[in-house]
């Protein structure tokens, strides 16, 4: 039995060790975010988060994170709260199949997760590992950028209200 | 937010107008209004046969029975695709879902709101004319409401359509016409369960494939002792040279797939055409004339108008459709009946193969659409349906699920056909386009099934089924001659497609078909044209144009993209490309500005403007969005894309050996102008952009740093060759593909 803590739930889980994250994820926990594309850490469907860092599930082994905290897509919010950078995605419309989305979320949180002011060529760069088909690049881009506004003025106002506590 | 009828009632207007009109979009082949709409206590169920393949479908579907029901779109359910719950729309193809079941649906809508008018007016004793339908009830002036469901019973929409439809007034829209964010994002930014990957029926299984090295490698032997001793594996399916394994879990399948790959022999047979020499042998290949158009003198002999004439040739290779998640499908058979969960675009279609396939009558097979990852066309879905349905039936009561591996997608999928143009073309003394003479070369693009021998796995079964004969797909729509004939006034002109049936590589239905490689071709030679005659490409089009949509288009995109005023710098190039899809669908004009770094040939694409009317634009955003992504898809194919193979194999087997666009190559700027046009026919959008993005990027390469590149994709290799005058003439006389303008 291996150990994992997956959206912030600890979970036991008898894959063999030497299985990818993603099959555990999408088999034993049932999981939807993190997809199959390629299994060969070339698309990025299957991106997830370990600890703070962005990562293709498809060629992580579960032996290697055990005790590690793993964040997919379903752990940023849910229909009644969804995470910022999903509210981005539904707001900008950055989906048209929608397969490669969820590693695209997830490529873009671990961004926003080190850099708080990303530029544009930092997001470019962050997402260049995550393939999509369908052409929704630039909507993607678009929410990204949307989600760190949203951060940052989400900052903003909490350290006015701090500050108006302080005055 | 109501509707009042005027002083004919609508009915009364359909007889007016003959009871022999044929009836609208997909009423034609279904017409009964409760195949298309279902009102009860539960509320208000639309029914599509047409499937979501992320282009948006639903919601717009959803939009338009929600504006003619006069009720909101949430209160509405959309059931889609399905032989056991939905019409018989057969495929979701050829940008067609919103003229034939849109169409449908609002008209159904409409005769559906007129019906339940007339039941609330006998009800209330009311003149019809003075009740209102609103947000899914029946109104009468004095106050008094009924409810829609109130107002139903089981059999009463089970009638059939008539001609005519009380359409609500397109001045007035009230949920067309705005861009409604689409229902299925939430779900699918969140994690929810959305895709076919996602379902996992109790007591399911995995399998694997193990795919035979080539396409007429026959199974010589395997050795699958060892294979069933490892851990969870559950059976070996053989089946004459098809191969197969299935396991509890889905990475043991793999790992099993895997061990049995290395116990198989094959025995391998068959030759592809030489790479280098493809466009060289495809104009030799066998093929039969296919005539598209001739008019005027274009028979006789040639320079007869005085003025310069230009001749140039058109390449494409083979193109992947490439969907991110490989094909998928789960199929269930029991007690004699088979169930089969697939993202095929087409469920009746398959259906009927895979009840040929499985030797069961057809209304012992189901076919239920689950949404997959975007296809572009007849990818590997109907084929990955097959697989489950072959090893299902060796272990009934199972839901097993098949999972393509990545090679399966890139190896096996039917790939956009190679295609070759040839046209010459004179201009005349006034700088018009005199004559136009256009042959076009390529194998079918379609091989959609069709039969069980559609499906590729069929193929290897020990009762194995060939490849079927191919068939060229008739004009107007046409296949490779698709958008062969140009839309402009050329008096001589003729066009032909040299239809070629061997297939030496599987090809089919790839987004646009034919008119990706046309519309390259005819918009790039319409700039070679403008060049030669010295005139704007823009004004050389307008000129020949006698369709006010078409020259709107063009005008809209040439002014948003600034197309006058454009100061070129050194090493950038404007590009402007033009067409109707099918020449009977919507209408597209791209402006493009690159950057060519002139010391190694890449090209960077900074900014793209499109103007598209699609006819009445239901939902906005959705159209814009599937035409940002019809660019960006198309510019991947045109930049990057081309199967490659040796003399045996495939061998763009991964992401790596078949680049396409990644981030670093998405343009700063998309903008997409709708021009909407209410109460016109909706003409369809998803396949617009492909021919003139492909177009306008390569007039703009041309502008940028002078050379002409006839031969897609447009490769740095390619340019940096042409840019070079020494290597450009001999590229240039051994394929004459390249050239300076």
């Amino acid at each position: 039995m291996i150990s994992l803590l997956v959206n912030g739930r600890a979970v036991e889980v008898d894959d063999d060790p030497g299985t990818p994250l993603l099959y555990v994820l999408r088999g034993t926990l049932q999981l939807n975010g993190a997809k199959f594309g390629c299994g060969l850490g070339q698309c990025g469907a299957c991106t997830v988060m370990v600890d703070d860092a962005a990562v293709f599930s498809c060629q992580t082994p579960i032996a290697d994170i055990a005790g590690r905290r793993v964040t997919t897509v379903e752990g940023l919010g849910t229909r009644q709260h969804p995470g910022v950078m999903q509210q981005a995605f539904i707001d900008e419309q950055a989906a048209q199949c929608g397969y490669c989305i969820a590693g695209m979320i997830m490529r873009a949180q671990a961004l926003v997760g080190r850099s708080a002011s990303p530029t544009d060529d930092e997001i470019r760069a962050a997402l260049e590992p995550n393939l999509c088909r369908c052409g929704t690049h630039s909507r993607i881009l678009n929410a990204v950028r949307r989600a760190v506004r949203a951060r940052q003025a989400a900052k903003a106002d909490a350290a006015s209200s701090v500050g108006a506590r302080g005055g | 937010m109501s509707f009042a009828l005027g002083p004919l009632s609508a009915r009364a207007q359909r007889r007016r107008r003959g009871a022999d009109a044929a009836l609208p979009g997909s009423l034609g082949s279904s017409p009964m209004l409760d195949s298309w709409l279902r009102i009860d206590a539960r509320g208000i169920t639309v029914f599509t046969g047409k499937a979501e393949l992320g282009q948006g479908i639903q919601t717009a579907l959803i939009q338009l029975a929600a504006e003619e029901l006069a009720v909101e779109p949430a209160a509405i359910t959309l059931v889609a695709a399905d032989t056991a719950r939905t019409p018989n729309e057969g495929y979701t193809a050829g940008s067609h879902s919103m003229q034939d079941s849109g169409t449908a649906i609002m008209n159904a809508a409409a005769q559906a709101r007129e019906i339940l008018l007339g039941i609330a007016a006998e009800r209330l004793q009311q003149e019809r004319a003075r009740l209102q339908a609103e947000r899914g009830a029946v109104v009468a002036p004095d106050g008094r409401r009924i409810a829609y469901a109130s107002l139903v019973s089981d059999r009463t929409l089970h009638v059939s359509a008539e001609p005519g439809s009380p359409l609500g007034d397109p001045a007035h829209r009230r949920v067309m016409g705005r861009s409604w964010p689409r229902i299925d994002i939430p779900a699918k930014v969140l994690g929810e369960a959305v895709f076919i990957q996602d379902l996992r029926p109790v007591g399911m299984v995995h399998a694997r494939v193990v795919r035979p090295p080539s396409y007429e490698a026959r199974l010589r032997s395997v050795d699958d002792a060892s294979v069933l001793r490892l851990p969870g594996v559950l059976a070996v399916v053989r089946d004459g040279s098809y191969l197969a394994v299935a396991a509890q879990r889905e990475y043991q399948a793999i790992i099993a797939m895997e061990a049995l790959a290395r116990a198989a022999r094959w025995e391998e047979k068959g030759s592809l055409p030489q790479q280098s020499r493809l466009f060289e042998e495809l104009a030799e290949w066998p093929s039969r004339n296919v005539p598209v158009a001739a008019r005027g003198a274009a028979d006789g002999v040639h320079g007869s108008h005085g003025g310069r004439t230009l001749e140039a040739e058109y390449r494409r290779g083979y193109l992947m459709h490439g969907s991110i998640g490989p094909s998928c499908a789960i199929a269930l058979f029991d007690r004699g009946a088979l169930t089969v969960w697939t993202h095929s675009q087409g469920v009746y279609p398959l259906r009927n193969a895979l009840a040929e396939l499985s030797g069961l009558p057809a209304q012992r097979v189901r076919c239920i659409q689950v949404e997959g990852s975007g296809c572009y066309g007849h990818n590997g879905a109907d084929d990955a349906a097959a697989d489950a349905t072959i090893i299902a039936l060796k272990l009934p009561g199972r839901p097993v699920r098949v999972q393509w591996m990545r090679s399966d997608e890139h190896l096996w999928e039917p790939y956009g056909p190679a295609m070759l143009a040839r046209v010459r073309g004179t201009l005349d003394e006034r700088g018009n386009i005199a004559r136009w003479e256009y042959q076009v070369s390529s194998n079918t693009h379609s091989t959609r099934p069709g039969g069980a021998r559609a499906l590729m796995p069929s193929w290897f079964l020990e009762r194995r089924l060939g490849p079927s004969a191919p068939e060229p797909i008739p004009l107007p729509a046409g296949g490779g001659d698709r958008n062969a004939l140009p839309l402009y006034r050329i008096a001589d002109l003729k066009v032909d497609y040299r239809f070629i049936p061997p297939m030496p590589l599987r090809v089919s239905a790839l987004r646009s078909l034919g008119a990706h490689l046309n519309v390259f071709a005819i918009e790039s030679f319409l700039d070679e044209l403008a060049r030669a005659g010295r005139v704007d490409p823009i004004d050389l089009r307008v000129r020949h144009l006698d369709d006010p949509r078409a020259v709107a288009v063009i005008r809209t995109a040439a002014e948003r993209f600034g197309w006058r005023k454009y100061r070129r710098l050194d090493g950038r190039g404007k590009g402007f490309a033009f067409a109707r899809y099918k020449n009977l669908a919507a209408y597209l004009a791209a402006a493009i500005e690159v950057s060519v770094d002139r010391s190694d040939g890449t090209v960077r694409v900074l900014r793209v403007v499109a103007a598209v009317d699609s006819g009445e634009a239901v939902n906005p955003d959705g159209i814009r969005n599937q035409i940002e992504g019809g660019i960006l898809q198309a510019l991947s194919w045109s930049l990057f894309e081309s199967v490659k193979f040796d003399r045996m194999h495939i061998t763009s087997r991964d992401w790596a050996s078949y680049p396409i666009l990644h981030f670093k190559d998405v343009p700063r700027s998309i903008e997409v102008e709708v021009l909407n046009r209410p109460g016109h026919p909706f003409l369809g959008t998803g396949e617009a952009a492909q021919g003139p993005a492909a177009a306008a990027l390569a007039n703009a390469v041309a502008d940028a740093v002078q050379v002409r590149i006839r031969e897609l994709p447009l490769t740095a290799d390619r340019i940096r060759a042409a840019m070079t005058p020494s290597i450009a003439l001999s590229l240039g006389a051994k394929d004459g593909s390249e050239a300076r303008v």
